[in-house]
């Protein structure tokens, strides 16, 4: 046995110097990487990637000039304008509103502060005709509230103000759930850290509270600004559906399918497609800024 | 109970957790609000102003930094709040930003963010924002708390310096009572909210005022004995008794490492060595003294031959503690 006195062999180095092929995907210890991003791909493209690559194609049929002549027809592109806009407005009126809630809900200990809470759920769960039919009853001239609006010559059912009072209203729940797990996750002692710094209230919650929740707001918005923009049932009831001054794009669509022009409605749809994914898109660019700010 | 810090003094919150030290840093902060009792700084009553007005430096066992703001953000914050025209100007709060860098020795990390350091890293940043506001008075609560023993040792020292540097009163929460004895010019010693004892480090440590404190502050010996006039008689050893110490039966306390040996026949306690186990510098010496398991500590190079497991010496107590039982 030679070998006892052998010398030991070298360990090899482990280190950069090593010559490495890089890698498309970095290496992970967890198991299954193969099998569930198969998964994962034959999933979305079932569910998403093929019925929006269908939509894409359908609006050729009609060619260039059709689906450029479908989209300069002054109703879609009011349409399409009062949907984006209203949306917007919506979803930034929500951040607001829906910041303040989730304040309430998590700063404070109140009676009833738990079915508040459970309420805040109800647009998620109601379906949006029955809100729809719920809101109208409310705000149209002859509702409570409406008539009250109508003495300072307020319209607020069937006009853009009650497409924006829906939209509001299915909104909120993004916003509100988005924003309270992370506000209840804020650590108690960096506000006071900033109290012994000599900040004010005011100063505290804009220069520590808010930056904090920024991300998961901007998020929260972006679901809301997403959901008001396919929001349908709700609005049409409220909206009036006037031809260029109160008619949603989704409602378009769905009148040019009842008129069999398949074609055009899909190219309505293709321009919700592509505004919607350009504006998540940038939301989520912002979004990865905010959160990757102190946590690279 | 009362507690007064000196000026410029270091100053250390030693208790157990539950006695109540934190509590007592939050009240001098302003985070919490005492039931009864008064708060004066300077002659000041520091319970009638706010938090934000008191001008105190507190730093957090978990650095409660701002996650979102770079370092130098983080350091500024306390000038960038102020007044506008209390407010240095924006080339002032750089100097002193980067004068504070210095101090805490952080130089060029000014563009990080906080989860870009490592905790030692991120709690010196938390001590330059503290320092920033110039405080009247520094508060620590548990600042090494989160840190790797070796970081803290490190840390330890150079806290110390700073504070000499600095000249700011400083009141430093711990439960580690080593922490307390290396860096406090005096320790108040803190159970189930009152004041146990308070005074220098070394005092503190060699004169215990009760069995807790003793306990609290290292490892101990526990035995009964008997004092009569002024002799301490611990089974069949009799020594000298402590000055001031009670008559009658009393419970002795002693250092397991302060301790001396002798053979068989010798004066002291009898012991029977049950296990000796080198670890590191020291040995743990596992004896049965009057029917009692107790761990000694010897010094590895200055251990007589006579111990060795299964053999009987004589363990002498250099500084027993007395207290009446």
């Amino acid at each position: 046995m030679t070998d006892r006195f052998s010398v030991p062999p070298v360990p090899r180095p482990v280190t950069d110097a090593w010559p490495r092929r890089p890698r498309l995907v970095e290496h992970s210890i967890l198991p299954g990487l193969k099998l569930s991003l198969g998964i994962t791909l034959v999933y979305l493209t079932l569910i998403v990637l093929l019925p929006l690559a269908a939509l894409a194609v359908r609006p050729w049929e009609i060619g260039l000039d059709g689906v450029v002549r479908t989209l300069s027809d002054p109703r879609v592109a009011s349409a399409l304008r009062v949907s984006f806009g209203i949306s917007l407005l919506a979803a930034l009126t929500n951040a607001p509103l829906g910041l303040l809630i989730a304040w309430t809900l998590t700063r404070y200990e109140f009676p009833g502060r738990r079915i508040l809470d459970a309420l805040v759920d109800l647009p998620f769960a109601l379906p949006t005709a029955v809100a729809g039919i719920a809101l109208t009853a409310i705000y149209s001239p002859t509702g409570p509230v409406g008539a009250f609006a109508a003495q300072f010559g307020i319209k607020t059912a069937y006009s853009p103000i009650g497409i924006f009072i829906a939209l509001v209203f299915i909104g909120l729940p993004f916003v509100v759930r988005s924003v309270q797990p992370v506000m209840q996750d804020l650590d108690k002692d960096v506000e006071e850290a900033a109290q012994t710094l000599g900040a004010t209230d005011i100063q505290r919650v804009t220069r520590v509270v808010l930056p904090a929740l920024a991300p998961a707001l901007l998020s929260g918005v972006s679901l809301a600004f997403a959901r008001a923009v396919g929001e349908y049932g709700s609005v049409i009831f409220i909206a009036g559906n006037m031809p260029l001054k109160t008619e949603i794009a989704p409602l378009l669509i769905v009148i040019k399918l009842e008129q069999y022009d398949y074609a055009g409605a899909a190219a309505i749809g293709l321009a919700m497609l592509a505004i919607s994914f350009g504006a998540l898109v940038a939301m989520n660019a912002v979004q990865i800024y905010l959160s990757r700010r102190g946590r690279a | 109970m009362s507690l007064q810090a000196r000026d410029k003094e270091f100053l250390a919150l030693l208790g157990p957790s539950g006695s109540g030290k934190t509590t007592l840093l939050r009240v001098l902060a302003g985070l919490e609000e005492p039931d009864s009792g008064e708060v004066r700084f300077d002659g000041e009553d520091f319970l009638a102003l706010p938090v934000r007005k008191r001008k105190v430096g507190m730093v957090f066992q978990h650095y409660a930094l701002f996650r979102h703001m770079t370092v130098a953000q983080n350091i500024a914050f306390g000038l960038t709040v102020r007044p506008a025209r209390e407010r240095p100007g924006k080339a002032e709060i750089k100097r002193r930003v980067t004068e504070l860098l210095d101090l805490v020795q952080l130089q060029g990390l000014e563009k990080r963010f906080p989860s870009q350091l490592s905790g030692g890293q991120r709690q010196r940043v938390a001590l330059a924002r503290a320092l920033a506001i110039e405080p009247r008075m520094l508060l620590l609560d548990e600042p090494f708390g989160a840190l790797d023993a070796q970081v803290r040792r490190e840390l330890r020292r150079w806290l110390r310096e700073l504070h000499d540097r600095a000249g700011v009163t400083t009141v430093f929460v711990t439960h580690d009572q080593e922490e307390a004895l290396d860096l406090a010019d005096r320790v108040a010693i803190l159970k189930d909210g009152e004041l146990v004892q308070l005074g220098a480090p070394n005092a503190v440590y060699e004169h215990p005022a009760t069995p807790f404190v003793f306990d609290f502050l290292g490892q101990a010996c526990q035995l009964p004995g008997i004092v009569q006039g002024r002799t301490l008689t611990v089974a069949d050893w009799g020594t000298a008794a402590p000055e001031g110490a009670p008559q009658g039966a009393v419970q002795v306390f002693f250092r397991p490492d302060e301790i001396a040996f002798a053979p068989a026949d010798g004066a002291g306690l009898a012991a029977e060595v049950l296990a000796v186990a080198q670890r590191g510098p020291d040995v743990r010496i596992d004896c049965r003294i009057e029917g009692v398991l107790m761990e000694l500590i010897g010094h590895g190079p200055t251990l007589p031959a006579g111990v060795a497991p299964g053999l009987s010496v004589r363990v002498k107590p250099l500084r027993p503690q007395v207290y009446a039982t």
